[in-house]
């Protein structure tokens, strides 16, 4: 029989994909047909999933949604015309929401078997690495500097200065630590790659460990994410023994290896320096900054910090050169990046294209709208403290500087879509009580000033009259700049984007009127 | 509870052999719960001992932490998505929808230890929100039905 291919990815598990690989299973016993089923990862098409895909002499056939009750009749119609099935989609290549993007980092997503070193290695894996051995660390770091590749966990901070100052410390002991606590909703982006395609971003802390002289990395996963950690874990045994971790990582002579902690339900660990107190085994606190981690990091010594798909970026710039990866993107964001659709949306999933294609391109053009069928209300773009933006503002391009000129961020690229159902109100009163419960206490204006703020929205919400609503919304708003410019980190400061944002451009959610709210 | 010594033996091996790598106390803390489904008062001196810390840090760690339950755990967790795309597609709804069939609050646990309920802060499944996790799996793309035939099912265990 002909061989078919279905996601090992948890949310295509989590949709069905274990109940129609078993269904699979039996209809091939009672045919008395041998079945060749590879479990992949997922395209990030997750409308689609599961996603059944079959080997044709064109290319592989997909067929998705699939449910057990469609496996008998998928049988059937590959015996006689595949395209006869109800849920035939053609060849998936040629879907136009994955022929359209531009895919760097997700180059092998819903194609290779996680686990697979062979499928790894046939799809480029290890060039970049071999490369980065051939030209020695300076030209490494220098690739990864004139890539003007920047942060992916939401700072943007350009990697290259990082990499660095990292190289040129001096210590006894320095660290790569993979900021792995994916805590933002909306996105998913980095568990899709560490469930998918492990041995990516082992080969991009590898490089990293070789090039900035250190000898030992740390990936800190979220425990929201069972499968991504025992993914990592074999992944990095399966890499050891062949010789990509060690004492001489792919015959550098240079030592490095890795390991996964796992978090243990904290937001506030994805922010840098909390993670690092985190894996030290305390509590998460944030620390004041200077000093940076890249001077004094993970146990005192210089520690490169980057998320998943900052260190996931790095094999490709090494294998194709830096001029390649930075003719993708726009202005000073170059490259490619995961966007994360999400919400209430039609075709959700994941759309890894260059900066600069617009909001709107993202939600109505991939996404198709709303899954309710309703208008578009808002996206909150770049997480739990990123900006409602209002469908009026659609045409901004998706670049770091663009998003930040009208008071929003990419952050970690997450979009969750919402439908004019969405009291906008609620909304910005949850993220001000998220980060009540999740702040860690350090500074004041997150630690009080976000209770204070529920309070507030309450008193908005109950007032009386007019007047006595327009009072306390002055006192959000002064609250919203407290919070932004007062807070230690960014869960405190960013925390005012959801809440400014909605009072900005939903006024009436609030009971205020529009002239009042945008004076 | 049961006697709360009996598990010394198992938790001074653990530390046996995390206590020389630095930063151990978040790992031993998660295999304790792994193995015991909780973290007993019982173990705090000897983790504190082997780590060379005082109780109160190692208390304030496990307070710090969500996770982290020092309490037996119900025979099944429900921690149901509360994050911005959940509640995009009725997350909300489905919240009282527990609150109202299990007589429970949002952090509640039934009396004869059956489920307990607890929020979550995104599972990375928000391309298929609404999205839970029930003893350790995901489920996404839920409707209200399905939800109705998870805790069914979960009642059924119970007997």
């Amino acid at each position: 029989m002909t061989r078919l291919y279905l996601p090992a990815d948890s949310v295509a598990r989590a949709v069905g994909a274990d109940t129609v690989a078993v269904a699979l299973a039996s209809e091939a016993r009672k045919r008395n047909l041998p079945l060749d089923l590879h479990h992949t990862s997922s395209r990030g098409l997750y409308w689609l999933e599961p996603l059944l895909e079959v080997d044709s002499p064109q290319g592989r056939l997909g067929f998705g949604p699939m449910t057990e009750a469609d496996v008998p009749g998928l049988f059937d119609a590959l015996q006689n015309d595949p395209s006869s099935h109800p849920l035939a989609l053609g060849l998936v290549d040629e879907l136009p929401y994955l022929k359209t993007q531009q895919r760097l980092i997700f180059s092998r997503a819903g194609i290779t078997q996680p686990l697979s070193l062979d499928d790894y290695r046939a799809h480029g894996g290890f060039a970049g690495l071999t490369r980065a051995i051939a030209i020695g660390g300076e030209e490494t770091a220098t690739a990864v500097f004139d890539s003007g590749l920047r942060g992916r966990g939401g700072a943007a901070f350009p990697a290259g200065i990082k990499w660095r100052t990292v190289r040129g410390t001096q210590a006894p002991q320095k660290y790569v630590v993979c900021n792995a606590d994916e805590g933002d909703s909306g996105t998913f982006a980095d568990r899709m790659l560490m469930e998918g395609d492990p041995y990516l971003l082992i080969e991009g802390m590898a490089i990293a460990g070789i090039t900035v002289g250190a000898s030992l990395g740390c990936i800190y996963i979220r425990s929201e994410y069972p499968q991504a950690v025992s993914t990592l874990r074999e992944a990095i045994n399966i890499a050891r023994s062949a010789g990509y971790l060690g004492v001489d990582v792919g015959g550098s002579g240079l030592s490095f290896d890795l390991q996964v902690r796992v978090g243990a339900g904290a937001y506030i660990c994805g922010e840098e320096t909390a993670l690092l107190d985190s894996l030290e085994g305390k509590r998460g606190l944030v620390r004041a900054k200077p000093p940076i981690p890249a001077l004094k990091g993970l146990f005192g010594q210089p520690t490169l910090v980057h998320n998943v798909l900052t260190l996931a970026s790095v094999p490709l710039i090494l294998a194709k050169g830096a001029q390649f990866y930075r003719d993708y993107g726009m202005g000073r964001s170059t490259g490619t990046m995961p966007f994360q659709l999400a919400g209430n949306i039609r075709h959700g999933g994941l759309v890894e294209r260059a900066f600069g294609l617009t909001l709107r391109e993202l939600v109505e053009g991939y996404g198709g709208g709303t899954a309710s069928g309703r208008t578009v209300k808002a996206a909150q773009v770049g997480g739990p403290l990123g900006a409602w933006v209002p469908p009026s503002q659609f045409d901004t391009p998706l670049d770091y500087e663009a998003f930040a000129a009208i008071g929003a961020m990419l952050g970690h690229g997450g979009v969750v879509v919402a439908d004019d159902t969405l009291d906008m109100a609620h909304m910005a009163r949850f993220a001000l009580q998220f980060c009540a419960e999740e702040s860690c206490g350090k500074c004041t204006p997150c630690r009080i000033g976000s209770t204070r703020g529920v309070e507030v929205i309450d008193r908005i919400l109950a007032a009386p009259d007019q007047n006595a609503r327009d009072q306390q919304a002055i006192i959000l708003r002064d609250l919203c700049d407290t919070l932004q410019f007062g807070s230690l980190c960014a869960l405190g400061g960013m925390t005012a984007y959801p809440v400014a944002s909605a009072l900005k451009h939903f006024p009436a959610d609030f009971g205020l009127h529009t002239l009042e709210a945008e004076q | 509870m049961p006697d709360q010594m009996s598990i010394l033996p198992m938790v001074n091996s653990l530390l046996e052999r995390h206590k020389g790598s630095p930063g151990a106390l978040l790992p031993i803390l998660h295999e304790i719960q792994e193995g015991l489904g909780y973290i007993p008062d019982a173990a705090i001196p000897d983790i504190a001992h082997a780590l060379n810390q005082s109780q109160a840090e190692v208390r304030g760690v496990i307070s710090f932490y969500h996770d982290f339950r020092t309490a037996p755990p119900a025979r099944h967790i429900l921690r149901l998505c509360r994050a911005e795309s959940c509640q995009s597609r009725g997350a909300e709804q489905l919240a009282a929808q527990l609150r109202e069939r299990l007589q429970l609050d949002d952090h509640g646990s039934s009396i004869d230890g059956n489920i307990s309920l607890r929020p979550v802060y995104c599972l990375g499944a928000c391309a298929c929100s609404p999205a839970l996790e029930l003893d350790g799996k995901v489920y996404a793309r839920l409707s209200a039905e399905r939800l109705d035939a998870l805790l069914d099912a979960c009642r059924e265990d119970a007997r």
